[in-house]
């Protein structure tokens, strides 16, 4: 009997190291183990045994059986693990692959910049107002002091559609609807497109676009004024950009000043770009509301003052993102639009 | 405004100011500085040379072979040039010259014979071609005298110092000369400023001998000062005169306009020299032209006129238009021998229009039109009879004859000084301002707090408190006011609610995958035919710009559509696989035409693509932006009548029965007119009343607590009917208790009747009360089935 027991576990334990699968396991548990397995059924003769005997080998075959059924455990164990292996193998994608059918659409860089100086002035506590493109000549013209035979007015600067009505050469139209609704004191921006009788080629466009500032308040001085466009054009460009004041001339303000800011290219040291000057030219126009101005909007310059500014957006995106044709802006080429 | 540096030297004393440190203070005082040109700095061994001889070259025709002594030496040099002749003072580069433009001479072999050097012209030198005199235009430089014989050419010919060119703002006329930009530079520099002395030496006979009579018109003729200059010999000027003239940017002529022209330049006066014996009356008569006057102009062309225009005569026939350009029949030509003299102020508006009407700008004109000082006009005719005098170009009749009908006088402007540190954000003592403004010219006297500032003539833009304030505040420097932030509460700005949902929308169209587009708000009217709008539509009542550009951008949008197909169809030719686009803008809506007031602005959103996806692809980017931005219960129907859109591919949007816009596939006949083979969806919204209806707010919705019901349901309709009449018809008998119907088949063939087609539903049943049990939704089931078949003749598909 003993001989027998471990003549099964010998040969049970080979067949279980040599079984192939997971299959052949199951069908050697059951032919050890198993109801009627081999194991099973020579402890059914253990009643023929002495009693001196039976302990012993009923010692012995329990170590049979758990010996047997460890190293099935273990072969199931390693069978187990060598099948994840396979399925981890067979599961192994090229992640080289792009597929890319998700999109996210882009801004476009002119009014993203448009968006971006506006988010700027209304952190500085500027209102932010929209005006129509179809103006009065009033309100583009004669509200804001310009002279009767300024060119500006001319058919071959301006588009008009009557005599009285044409399309806005400038957003500062919007200041007059702005002043007249809301009178003093007032803190507002608005941006928009423009439009000038100018032939297309790469700097001109018979539409662009402008942003413009109005403050009026009591005790608005120039120094206000530098201190606004100060921040205006370090937040936008950089902390070392430097600007420079110079007095210039515009109908509604005085006094008027034009805004240089250190050149993009050598940052004020000179070069090419800026022709040695270090400045690059005209960021901005600017000044102290003029009174004639304040007086036809219904404020009384004596107690008010104010400052204004305005500049070109086209130019400050072309400057921003290296644009060297004003014309990429309006063409809307998805090779174009997607690069931002 | 080109301004020669030692030119103006002749006015202030500047000499240890460089032209660097000039150009940056004039900046910062107002005078912006578009560039600086340095004189002569390319050009080395360029000298005086006298021709001794010339000799044909034996080899070749066209060439000259020629002894020049340069001083220390006799040079063989060939030449192409015929303008000279024995004697002639001409300028040589020597052999090792460098010359504008990077070139060097060398020793040469012309045909057999070496030539050591080249005799120069002025392009050669480095004049540009406009202001070179016709006489030297096809040949070299020939001195007008005899200069020490190796002379550096530069010395000759002023070719040393700078240029500075200036922008000069409309508003400072004055600055269009020397003496206005020397006056600047004064002020700026805080240097003593000195007109020219004026002085004519010898005055011969009387003017009223050679003129009877100057009458004008006073309303547009402000001064008519003339003078007479008798002898006249009309030669080229002297060098210098032509040099600086150049400089300048004004091209030599004779000396009689060459004078006129430099006291232009100098004074910023306009003046104009008739040759007195062409005139057929010894009078000027200054008056409007006739109708249908005629005149033709020193640029040989024959003008005809009308009453605007001012004309000077001479009491019968037109001389010249007032202050534009004279007549061809009173020029100075080489045989003019006595010359009449104006320097007249005329009305600047008048001056604009006829120069405008005209088609005529010439350097007088601009001038006037920017008006000028009256007062001008004595020491600008007299500074050019000085200089008549001095050159030997003629003599000076003695007397004026000056007709001054609307003096100008010098005004007075109250300045309140503590409102220039009150404006400027300074702090200057009185005695500061009246500095800056004595600098200036301007004469101030103290009255209490007050100062009274009397202004000079030239100064004819200074008007009001605020124009003296500016005048401080520059002289001062902008650049020296110290920044100070804005005082007064801290507040954000803010945006309006459109703007906001303009945002949102923006936000939610770019992570849908459409790109943001920007096109022009005018159009060409044609659009309007290839997008096949019939001719009585709305649409075409479109605003006409009266000056447009041409054809394609004349007219202002009344819809984004043509824009956005011609980007479309612009990308897709590039070879663009997909395009997804959106463009929120502004199309123009007269309340009548022609526009007597403003037109309404009407914003609208479009959509447009092409490529993979179809028209549901477009279908689910509308809904899903309606819905964020929480635009429900919206309907989608058919429409068939949208002439730009596929009648059968095509919806038209409602909320609450009122359309907002329209979806769907492009017409093939649109289609075709664009000539695209592609599909093309778009949709086209009115965002104004997507502002209207949006709500941005969100408000917390408990979570369900009980378990929904789905149930199945398939019908089989006639084709025509809608999967969203369907859809509401269920909803509308869900007593409350249906969360969704969403459709999850369509199924047309074997089995379902020819015409017909079968719909699967899918219905979500559940209440937020409690947990629902079959009865109650078999019976909502029940009635749905019995809905659908009354109304649409519906049968359940087994």
């Amino acid at each position: 009997m003993k001989y027998k027991l471990l003549n099964i576990k010998e040969e049970a334990i080979s067949s279980i190291v040599e079984a192939k699968d997971l299959n052949e396991l199951e069908s050697l548990r059951v032919k050890y183990l198993g109801k009627k397995g081999q194991l099973t059924l020579l402890l059914r003769e253990m009643g023929k045994l002495s009693k001196e005997e039976r302990p012993v080998i009923g010692k012995l075959a329990n170590e049979v059986r758990e010996a047997i059924e460890k190293e099935l455990a273990k072969a199931k164990e390693g069978f187990k693990e060598k099948l994840k292996l396979e399925k981890i193998e067979k599961e192994k994608i090229d992640v080289t692959i792009s597929r890319r059918k998700k999109r996210l659409g882009h801004r476009h860089p002119l009014l993203a910049t448009i968006e971006e100086l506006e988010n700027l002035f209304m952190n500085m506590g500027f209102s932010v107002i929209d005006g129509p493109e179809i103006e009065t000549v009033y309100n583009n013209f004669d509200a804001l002091n310009t002279p009767e035979n300024h060119p500006s007015r001319d058919l071959s600067d301006t588009f008009y559609i009557t005599e009285d009505i044409l399309l806005r050469t400038h957003t500062s139209p919007v200041q007059i609807r702005s002043m007249l609704e809301r009178g003093a004191p007032i803190r507002m921006v608005s941006a928009g497109r423009t439009f000038r009788f100018d032939d297309v080629d790469d700097t001109h466009s018979p539409m662009f676009h402008q942003i413009e500032g109005l403050v009026v308040g009591e005790n608005i001085t120039l120094g206000n004024l530098k201190y606004t466009i100060d921040v205006f054009v370090k937040e936008l460009f950089g902390k070392d950009m430097k600007t420079r004041f110079r007095p210039h001339y515009f109908p509604f303000t005085e006094p008027s000043a034009e805004v240089d800011v250190s050149c993009i290219s050598c940052k004020g040291k000179g070069c090419p770009v800026c022709n040695g000057t270090g400045w690059s030219m005209e960021l901005l126009g600017c000044g102290m509301v003029h009174p004639k101005v304040l007086k036809n909007c219904g404020i009384d310059p004596e107690k008010y003052s104010g400052f204004a500014f305005g500049m070109g957006v086209d130019r400050i995106t072309m400057i921003k993102y290296g644009i060297k044709d004003i014309r990429l802006l309006f063409e809307n080429d998805n090779r174009f639009l997607e690069q931002f | 405004m080109l301004v020669p540096v030692k030119w103006l030297k002749d006015y202030v004393d500047i000499e240890d100011i460089s032209s660097k440190e000039l150009a940056d203070e004039l900046t910062l005082s107002g005078s912006h500085v578009e560039s600086i040109i340095s004189l002569g700095e390319d050009i080395e061994n360029v000298v005086v040379g006298k021709i001794e001889k010339v000799e044909k070259h034996e080899n070749a025709d066209k060439l000259l072979v020629c002894t020049v002594d340069v001083g220390n030496e006799k040079l063989t040099i060939v030449t192409g040039a015929r303008n000279f002749k024995e004697g002639d003072c001409v300028a040589v580069a020597l052999v090792g010259a460098r010359l504008p433009g990077g070139i060097e001479i060398k020793k040469t072999n012309f045909r057999g014979v070496d030539s050591f050097g080249m005799l120069c012209s002025l392009k050669e030198l480095g004049y540009q071609d406009n202001v070179i005199p016709k006489h030297h235009r096809d040949g070299i430089l020939v001195l007008d005298k005899e200069y020490p014989l190796g002379t550096d050419i530069r010395e000759v010919l002023g070719l040393y110092g700078e240029i500075i060119e200036f922008e000069i703002t409309p508003n400072r006329p004055d600055c269009l000369s020397l003496i206005g930009m020397a006056r600047e530079t004064a002020a700026t520099f805080n240097r003593q400023f000195k007109l020219p002395d004026v002085e004519i030496k010898d005055e011969v006979e009387d003017i009223h001998d050679y003129v009877e009579k100057v009458e004008v018109d006073e309303s547009l003729c402000n001064r008519y000062y003339t003078r007479v200059i008798k002898d006249v010999k009309i030669e080229p000027s002297p060098l210098w005169l032509q040099s600086r003239l150049m400089e300048a940017g004004v091209r030599p002529i004779n000396n009689i306009v060459d004078i006129t022209n430099y006291v232009m330049l100098e004074f910023g006066q306009p003046l104009h020299a008739f040759d007195l014996k062409k005139l057929k009356h010894n009078k000027i008569v200054v008056r409007t032209a006739k109708e249908g006057e005629k005149i033709i102009t020193l640029d040989n062309v024959e003008r005809s006129l009308d009453t605007s225009h001012l004309l000077i005569t001479d009491g019968e026939e037109a001389i010249g238009i007032a202050g534009v350009m004279g007549g061809l029949n009173s020029e100075i030509t080489e045989d003019t021998k006595v010359v009449l003299l104006e320097s007249a102020n005329f009305n600047d508006k008048s001056i604009r229009k006829t120069a405008k009407s005209l088609g005529l700008r010439t350097e007088a004109s601009s001038r006037y039109e920017k008006g000028l000082d009256p007062n001008l006009c004595e020491i600008a005719a007299e500074r050019v009879c000085q200089l008549v005098e001095e050159i030997g170009a003629g003599k000076i009749v003695k007397g004026v004859i000056d007709v001054y009908p609307n003096k100008l006088e010098e005004k007075t402007i109250t300045l309140r000084p503590e409102r220039v540190n009150s404006l400027l954000g300074i702090d200057l003592t009185v005695e500061d301002m009246i500095a800056y403004l004595e600098r200036l010219g301007l004469r101030t006297k103290k009255e209490g707090a007050l100062l009274n500032v009397t202004i000079p003539t030239y100064r004819l833009d200074l008007g009001i408190e605020v124009d003296l304030i500016e005048e401080i505040g520059r002289l001062y420097g902008f650049h020296n006011v110290e920044s100070q932030p804005l005082t007064g509460e801290l507040t954000r700005g803010d945006k309006s609610y459109k703007r906001l949902v303009e945002d949102k929308a923006k936000s939610i169209l770019q992570g849908l995958g459409y790109n943001e587009v920007m096109t022009y708000s005018f159009i060409s009217p044609r659009a309007y035919d290839r997008i096949n709008i019939e001719e009585n539509s709305p649409l075409r009542n479109y605003i006409e710009i009266m000056n447009p550009l041409g054809e394609d951008y004349s007219v202002m949008r009344t819809t984004l559509i043509p824009n956005m197909l011609d980007l479309l169809v612009r990308n897709y030719n590039y070879g663009v696989k997909e395009c997804y686009a959106y463009e929120i803008g502004n199309i123009f809506i007269p309340k009548e035409l022609p526009l007597k007031e403003l037109p309404y602005e009407k914003r609208v959103l479009t959509i447009g693509m092409y490529g993979h996806e179809d028209f549901y692809s477009l279908k689910e980017t509308v809904e899903i932006l309606l819905e964020r931005l929480g635009i429900r219960e919206v309907d989608f129907i058919p429409e068939k009548a949208n002439p730009t859109f596929h009648p059968n591919r095509t919806a038209k949007i409602l909320k609450d029965g009122e359309s907002f816009g329209v979806l769907g596939e492009i017409h093939i006949d649109v289609m075709e007119n664009y000539d695209i083979d592609k599909r093309i969806y778009v949709a086209d919204l009115d965002f104004d009343k997507i502002v209207q209806c949006a709500n941005l707010e969100r408000k917390y919705k408990p979570l369900p607590k009980y378990p929904a019901i789905t149930r199945d349901i398939a019908v089989v309709v006639d084709m025509d009917i809608t999967v969203g009449e369907i859809q509401n018809e269920i909803l509308s008998k869900g007593e409350g208790l249906i969360e969704s119907v969403e459709l999850f088949d369509v199924y047309t063939g074997e089995q379902v009747q020819e015409g017909k087609k079968s719909l699967a539903f899918s219905i979500v049943y559940r209440s937020h009360e409690r947990t629902l049990v079959d009865e109650e939704v078999n019976k909502i089931q029940d009635n749905i089935v019995s809905a659908l078949k009354d109304k649409f003749n519906a049968s359940l598909r087994s």
